[in-house]
């Protein structure tokens, strides 16, 4: 079974003559365990898309199937639930909460999973081990170099064991050998087994992941016509 | 997918958390006190704003208290239900008669009064012993006030009996020869001794002592000796003569009060032949009305009191609400970061409530203490000033006033926090930074 499946999915922004149609009958699969990359020119719809993925946003028509499941119109507990349950996000502003430590921004999932706080916190500095920050686990966000915060927001993103992860622009924030160091990081991480989705504007980014899939006007390139829009 | 849900060991909700009332539990309060520990300026800002008016309110109120526990202190010394007459020279002709008259009351006054007006509870009259002379037990002497009066003045003037007993009607109609002493007059004349029994010269004359007596009304009051109104009449050669007329009327109230004390004086002045309006011939004095007119006027100070902690009390809340309102509008990303990771809005309604609710609470208190220390310290400094004595708050006011700034607060975070929560984890994010 697919991980991620979408049919003619539809969103706009607005109503009436205003409305700005973001998503336009979006066909996409994606398998498990798959490492996809989204490219597109600025304002296609790659954020909008990654947020209807990581059910921060509705849709409007069409379907979503995460796995067996139909995500339409949840409640917003249980998208909450899922989310945190499913899918992990990292964000190009790396979204750390500045009054809070590394460790405390990676044990915070698991503080709304109902974890104890002495476990969520041994397990915090597991996960900051495994990206190579454990001596940094009680600097707050502004003590680190944007590499570093990216990956404590990569930690806080894998601790609740998602199938899925979510990158919009991982990297945009990052200089060249820093956004290498942490795409090695990425491909350990989707081969343990995550399925991932990273939005980027960066060509040597998508090309070490598996699939490209290209976006214009909010509308998947076919693959077929791909070439043709490479640079 | 549903199929191969991984079941992560710490998965399941826990504890409360499994309710959805996570935000009740104390992983909950541990990170509510790691987020208020990391904003301590607004934490201090809205605390100060609340402890200030809870301060206010204590102090307040217990500035009311010590006000009315002033009053009644000044009307300690005397039955508040008392009415009291005097006499002295006419000033103006009346029936025929010319000015200048010495009117004096009789003993056919009180019995009058006491025939006439069953209004009237308790009734006496005073004779006071002029003059300069010394009261003596052997060596010791000293000078004190002699006041010759009626069983009854005992009750109009609140005399606390602490040995023997008062003047009798037996007293009167034999004419005994018997004192009543103040307990300042007990320890001057007689010491540790025990004075019951013993005799007690006045005015050269042996009188039995047969009572001693405690009274509030202050040092003058424990300084007096109490005789039979009959027998000072004798002693002074002034056959049926009363200096004063006093009487209480029972728990009339301030009309039926004014009602016996006008009956009162119009049989005296009848008998006296003297105008009503001749307040220099014979003075009425009405403690209840005088006692109510300035009970009205604390009712009123009260109720000021009241309506301005209420007005302290109300700006305590806005300043909450305000706050409240600035603290949910610059988190709204912090919000949408935490929905991000998988915060339901109950629990983000929760977390700012609860804080709310716990700053309110720990700064209110704060200022309760402050201001009933306060109060504390001021009753002891304002021990000896007029009007104003042992001011105190009631713990159950000031718990209320807590209680309701409390709910002022979780009431303003209410709403902005579900607004703040219902918004949409991109649109939050997508505001200022963190
Ligand atoms: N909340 C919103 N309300 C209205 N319009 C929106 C909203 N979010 C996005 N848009 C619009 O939808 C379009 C797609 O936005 P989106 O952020 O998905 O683009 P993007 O492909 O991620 O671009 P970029 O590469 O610059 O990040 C843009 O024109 C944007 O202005
Ligand atoms: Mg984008």
């Amino acid at each position: 079974m697919s991980q991620i499946r979408l049919r003619r999915l539809n969103k706009s922004y607005g109503t009436g003559e205003r409305a700005l149609h973001v998503l336009r009958d979006v066909e996409l699969t994606i398998e498990p365990g798959e490492l996809v990359s989204i490219m597109g020119s600025s304002g296609s719809g790659k954020s909008t898309l990654l947020n209807v993925l990581g059910m921060l946003d509705d849709y409007d028509s069409g379907e979503y199937w995460l796995g067996d499941q139909l995500i339409r119109a949840l409640p917003e507990r249980l998208a909450a639930q899922y989310r945190s349950r499913y899918i992990g996000f990292v964000f190009q502003a790396f979204n750390l909460l500045g009054f809070k430590t590394a460790q405390e921004n990676v044990a915070l999932p698991l503080y709304y999973q109902g974890v104890a706080r002495r476990k969520r916190n041994q397990l915090a500095l597991e996960y900051l081990d495994r990206v190579g920050l454990a001596a940094r686990a009680h600097h707050l966000p502004a003590e680190l170099s944007g590499g570093e915060r990216q990956r404590v927001a990569i930690a806080r993103a894998l601790i609740s064991q998602p199938k899925l992860l979510l990158a919009d622009e991982p990297t945009g924030a990052l200089d060249t050998h820093t956004s290498y160091e942490l795409m090695d990081l990425l491909d350990e991480v989707n081969r343990s087994g995550i399925t991932m989705v990273i939005v980027t504007h960066e060509p040597d980014i998508a090309a070490r992941t598996q699939r490209v899939i290209r976006f214009k006007d909010g509308r998947v390139v076919p693959e077929g016509d791909a070439a043709s829009h490479a640079s | 997918m549903r199929a191969d849900r991984r079941r992560l060991p710490w998965a399941p909700a826990r504890g409360l958390a499994r309710f959805g009332l996570g935000w009740l539990s104390f992983a909950a309060f541990e990170e509510l006190l790691a987020t208020l520990g990391r904003n301590r300026l607004r934490t201090l800002l809205t605390g100060l704003s609340v402890a200030w008016g809870t301060f206010m309110l204590v102090l307040l109120l217990g500035a009311g208290k010590g006000l009315e526990n002033g009053v009644a202190w000044e009307f300690r010394g005397d039955a508040v239900n008392s009415i009291w007459f005097w006499t002295g020279l006419t000033s103006v002709p009346f029936a025929g008669r010319g000015p200048n008259r010495d009117i004096r009351f009789k003993n056919e006054d009180y019995g009058a009064l006491k025939r006439e007006l069953p209004g009237i509870e308790r009734l006496s009259g005073r004779y006071w012993m002029w003059g300069e002379f010394s009261v003596r037990n052997g060596d010791r002497r000293s000078a004190f006030d002699v006041i010759g009066v009626h069983p009854d003045e005992r009750y109009i003037e609140k005399t606390l009996l602490i040995a023997g007993r008062y003047v009798n009607v037996r007293d009167i109609a034999e004419r005994r020869k018997v004192a009543v002493i103040g307990s300042l007059v007990k320890s001057t004349l007689y010491g540790r001794e025990d004075p019951l029994g013993k005799l007690i010269e006045i005015r050269g004359l042996p009188y039995r002592v047969v009572g001693v007596f405690q009274d509030e009304g202050g040092e003058a009051d424990l300084r007096r000796i109490y005789v039979p109104i009959t027998t000072a009449q004798l002693v002074y050669n002034d056959p049926g003569r009363i200096h004063s007329l006093e009487m209480t009327v029972g728990d009339a109230d301030t009309a039926a009060s004014t009602v016996i004390e006008l009956e009162a004086h119009r049989l005296l002045a009848a008998r006296h032949q003297v105008s009503l309006d001749d307040r220099r011939a014979m003075r009425a004095q009405n403690n209840l009305v005088h006692y109510k007119k300035i009970a009205s006027v604390i009712t009123w100070v009260n109720g000021f009191v009241w309506f301005v902690s209420f007005g302290t009390l109300l700006a305590g809340m806005v300043s909450v609400s305000n706050i409240m309102l600035i603290s949910v509008a610059e988190r709204t990303r912090e919000m949408g970061i935490r929905k991000a990771l998988g915060a339901t809005p109950f629990r983000l309604v929760g977390m700012v409530l609860s804080e709310a609710i716990l700053i309110t609470s720990l700064a209110g208190y704060a200022g309760i203490v402050a201001g009933v220390a306060l109060v504390e310290f001021a009753g002891g400094e304002l021990a000896n000033a007029p009007f104003v004595r042992q001011p105190s708050v009631s713990l159950t006011v000031a718990l209320e006033a807590m209680a309701l700034i409390v709910c002022a607060g979780a009431l303003a975070g209410f709403f902005p926090a579900l607004r703040a929560a219902r918004v949409s984890p991109v649109v939050a994010m997508r505001e200022g930074n963190p």
